[in-house]
């Protein structure tokens, strides 16, 4: 028995030991399967903004009106914008190989199972809002959290332009606390910029007012439904799968009491 | 008219006349001995048989709708997990399975460290254990391309490579192995029949004989004591009782079940295992452009993966790499002798001595941490830990026929106790 409470000691400090090597820390988010309204703004972004690009080539449209509550007629009429593709089609984009290739470097990556490949919703929803000003690259755009992407950013003109800025912060002191004025008690303020900043916990990046349609509440709230739509897209079945675990782990608590009792039956012959 | 027992009888006779059915159900079921005083530790072997059911069971029907080229394989998994009816059911058993396939083994393997159960008369139910667990890291190294993701292919790549070390031969071995220069469909293809078809079968077979050599010999039990020894008149063992019904229901059915809860749990609410069970890297088809940030092999493979990195440095003039190849296999193969490495009177770590006690201890403890190095980042100072570890695996079995031999051991009662 000791050494069982051992091994059970043992795992969960090897399991902890994940890590992760992001250059900025990620933004968590918690994504709602339940919310069928989320996920259908999430799906109507996607297809508007994203799909053009990056194809979700294992997800089917009828699926995704299936799970998310949206009829034939609606899907066809405002989700599938290529008359070629059927109903049950998947949702694939018409970007030739080369072209993509031609305009970003690179094919852009099929965004099905992103929310899995990154490990979690966490890393898309940071991303989508890092994007900040920089005319040095191509798209006049770079990405704190993926630095030198070869991706423009799509949806500027709804959440604005953001630049990197220098920021006025506290001041820290050589024991790692705020540095603070001896007479008033108030913090020491310095104007701090770029990687500075990042050590700091605070992002560098400013939004500049009135650039963008949208406020950065509802901008936030925008990524919020396209992030669960791809983690929703990542593993379509995981609502049901919960559910259903939900019946087995019942019956199954259900069998154990009847089998154990059945046992103690057998294991009175033991003495 | 003959009542239908009667009818039921005769139909027994005619078909024992001719098969024998009766005559083998009792001697391994309801006329099979086991000791009573059997504990946790000795439901692994059962569990380990039930997810063997459950691998072979949801392996046939994931092959109904697999494609085994390197075009189809990663799409016709994501076409299991999407379209094909409780696919992603039938999917995550499989994978779940994988794990508990190996955690319950790993558990039934220590038990057999700690009460001797290697040990005469039960050698070669030991030896074709071992055969079996080496044949099962075969099978899950085999399967785990299949899903042909980009940690697939690069673990692949990785182990496969690892044949290239064998001075002379190497390259060519590993060109062998692959069927082409580098991991392709090719590979792909190979590694499917021999998952599905020949390891199975292998492994089949073995378990097969692992039992029917164990029932030759009988269960050892936590005392390690011999329950034929002490017999009532008609020659039954005291100490013992009907394999079925009493420990089929009495203790493997609400075992089962419980195994059931706790593999449900983790297959319907953590299949991925936070990356621990499908790594992160795998939702990306496989791409030969692209290595991961970091190769590491699925948690059940780590410490052999430690110990194979523990090699740094060139010895008799053949590089690190083959001794790492070297070390490994060193690590999987010796256990396979140990009845013949325990000198020890007794069986059981019950009334061995203090000296097999601390082995064993530490011995668990380097194995846990050859396991957890296994996934990081090689540094000196892990690199040197994983060393050490090694040597504490080694000296494990390696120094057993002076510990076993010198300890003072306590002495084994004549009837097993129960606890």
């Amino acid at each position: 028995m000791r050494i069982l409470v051992f091994l059970f000691l043992m795992v969960p400090s090897c399991i902890l030991a994940a890590g992760s090597s992001a250059p900025i820390p990620l933004d968590s988010v918690a994504p709602d399967l339940s919310d069928k309204a989320s996920l259908q703004r999430g799906a109507r972004t996607y297809v508007n903004y994203c799909l053009g690009c990056h194809a979700m080539k294992y997800q089917r449209f009828q699926r995704v009106a299936e799970d998310l509550g949206i009829s034939q007629e609606t899907m066809m009429a405002n989700f599938v914008f290529d008359p070629s593709k059927k109903f049950g089609s998947h949702m694939e984009n018409s970007m030739s190989v080369e072209n993509a290739k031609q305009w970003f470097g690179n094919v852009p990556p099929d965004l099905t199972l992103y929310t899995k490949l990154k490990g979690g919703p966490d890393y898309f929803y940071t991303y989508m809002r890092s994007f900040y000003e920089d005319s040095t690259r191509p798209f006049g755009v770079n990405n704190l959290l993926y630095e030198n992407v070869g991706m423009p950013h799509p949806l500027v003109h709804l959440q604005g332009v953001q630049r990197k800025v220098c920021k006025n912060v506290p001041k820290i002191a050589k024991n790692g606390g705020e540095m603070r004025d001896p007479l008033s008690g108030e913090s020491i303020i310095e104007e701090r910029c770029g990687d500075d900043l990042l050590v700091r916990g605070i992002s560098p990046l400013s939004l500049v007012e009135g650039s963008g349609e949208l406020s950065a509440d509802s901008y936030d709230g925008l990524i919020y439904d396209l992030t669960n739509f791809l983690y929703y897209s990542g593993d379509p079945s995981r609502l049901e799968r919960e559910r259903l675990g939900g019946f087995v782990l019942l019956f199954l608590a259900f069998f154990y009491v009847f089998a154990w009792l059945l046992g103690r039956e057998y294991l009175k012959e033991f003495h | 008219m003959l009542s239908l027992q009667q009818s039921m009888k005769n139909i027994m006779n005619w078909i024992d006349a001719r098969l024998p059915v009766t005559e083998t159900y009792e001697k391994h079921m309801s006329k099979y001995y086991a000791p009573k005083n059997t504990n946790f530790w000795y439901l692994m072997g059962v569990l380990a048989t039930v997810v063997l059911v459950n691998q072979l069971l949801t392996g046939i029907w994931l092959t109904m709708s697999y494609v085994p080229t390197a075009d189809g394989a990663f799409a016709s998994i994501e076409y299991i997990m999407r379209d094909v009816n409780y696919g992603w059911m039938l999917r995550y058993m499989h994978s779940t399975g994988a794990s508990a396939f190996f955690l319950v083994v790993y558990l039934h393997m220590f038990r057999g460290l700690m009460y001797g159960s290697y040990q005469k008369p039960r050698e070669l139910v030991w030896i074709i254990g071992m055969v079996i667990f080496v044949a099962l890291m075969a099978e899950g190294f085999l399967g785990y391309l299949l899903p042909w993701g980009n940690m697939s292919f690069w673990a692949g790549q990785v182990i496969v490579s690892l044949a290239g070390a064998v001075p002379i031969v190497g390259d060519g071995l590993a060109t062998w192995v692959r069927g082409d220069f580098n991991i392709s469909g090719i590979t792909l293809n190979r590694f499917f029949a021999l998952h599905v078809v020949l390891v199975p079968m292998l492994l089949l077979v073995l378990v097969f004989l692992h039992i029917v050599a164990l029932h030759e010999v009988g269960s050892n039990n936590p005392d390690g004591i011999d329950i034929k020894k002490n017999t009532d008149e008609q020659g039954k063992p005291l100490d013992g009782i009907p394999f079925h019904p009493y420990l089929t229901l009495g203790h493997d059915l609400p075992a089962i079940v419980a195994f059931f809860f706790i593999f449900s749990i983790v297959m319907f609410y953590f299949p991925d295992g936070g990356g621990y069970l499908i790594e992160a890297p795998n939702y990306e088809k496989a791409n030969p452009l692209k290595t991961p940030d970091l190769i590491a092999p699925v948690w059940y493979y780590t410490p052999f993966y430690s110990m194979l990195r523990a090699a740094t440095f060139p010895f008799l003039g053949l590089d690190a790499k083959f001794w790492g190849l070297v070390v490994m296999a060193g690590a999987i193969f010796l256990p396979a002798v140990l009845p013949w490495l325990d000198r020890s009177k007794v069986k059981s770590i019950r009334y061995k001595g203090l000296a097999s006690k601390v082995f064993l201890a530490v011995f668990v403890v380097a194995f846990f941490i050859l396991g957890y190095l296994g996934v990081q980042h090689p540094t000196p100072l892990k690199t040197f830990i994983a060393q050490i570890c090694t040597a504490i695996y080694f000296s494990y079995f390696l120094l057993m026929p002076w510990y076993t031999a010198a300890e003072k051991t306590k002495k084994v009662p004549d009837r097993v106790q129960m606890r």
